[in-house]
């Protein structure tokens, strides 16, 4: 094969241009600017943390079933992890999202590292309330038929029906969490190509 | 483990829930000190200092 061909394919184009936009040491950088020693830029790697934790604990649920998660005394232990991660996943979302809407950071060109941000919110929350319908229990049947005639006026309700358990099920386990991990994954790929935003004033001091 | 459930007993959690109407907003208590707790927490994480930031700052 030509050195011509070589420089044709797919994955050599492929490899070039993510090795040009994300080098090792940007991907996984030995050090931080030092106005990320802040707590407030602690909220990010929280929520991923919880993240980790939501899909650990649902995985063993997962493998177990709503018999085990219902009945046993390690289920009722694992299913209350998962419940209390999501707590603590939003929690920390939502004080990382006032966070970066207060600091802007939007700015630098990061406007796509926001808006998957704000996706990636969106499909939390729908991954949340699709697992609320499912714990297959009086609570998740209140809030289904509660939920339903908001979702009916959406006009959704005949591809996405609250009240079909087997789908919302999938839901939770399949599509919403397959695409919030991916949209977190490019979220923090994002980061690690434009850095983290930085302080107004620094921003200002390095225009001078 | 008997003390796990005496602390559990501080919050009856088969009662019905109670709410704030205040207006618009109507919120149950639990979601109401959830939302306090997070601007608590988002007002703290930007006035405490954080560990060794005086140490980078003079390294940089």
């Amino acid at each position: 094969m030509s050195t011509a061909e070589i420089e044709r394919q797919w994955t050599t184009r492929l490899r070039k241009r993510v090795a040009g936009h994300l080098p090792p040491e940007k991907l996984l950088p030995d050090t931080q600017p030092a106005y990320v020693s802040s707590w407030i830029y602690v909220f990010g790697v929280t929520t991923i943390a919880a993240l980790t934790m939501v899909i650990l604990s649902g995985i063993i649920l997962a493998i177990r079933g709503p018999q085990w998660w219902h009945s046993s005394s390690i289920g009722h232990f694992i299913n209350s992890t998962h419940l209390w991660s999501v707590e603590i996943f939003f929690f920390a979302m939502i004080v990382h999202l006032w966070g970066k809407f207060f600091m802007a950071a939007w700015r630098g060109g990061r406007s796509l590292t926001w808006v998957t941000g704000v996706v990636t919110f969106l499909a939390s929350v729908g991954t949340a309330f699709t697992g609320y319908v499912s714990q297959t229990n009086f609570d998740s049947q209140w809030i289904s038929t509660q939920a339903k005639d908001g979702i009916n006026a959406t006009g959704v309700g005949s591809i996405f029906n609250v009240l079909n358990l087997g789908q919302m099920l999938m839901w939770h386990i399949v599509l919403l969490p397959l695409a919030a991990v991916l949209l977190t994954t490019i979220h923090v790929l994002l980061v690690r190509v434009k850095g983290v935003v930085p302080p107004f004033e620094d921003e200002k001091g390095a225009t001078k | 483990m008997a003390y796990l459930w005496s602390l559990a007993a501080l919050i009856p959690l088969n009662n019905y829930g109670h709410y704030i109407h205040w207006g618009v907003i109507d919120v149950s208590v639990a979601n109401f000190i959830v939302v306090v707790l997070m601007i608590l927490t988002f007002i703290a994480a930007l006035f405490l200092p954080f560990p060794g930031r005086n140490r980078r700052k003079e390294n940089q």
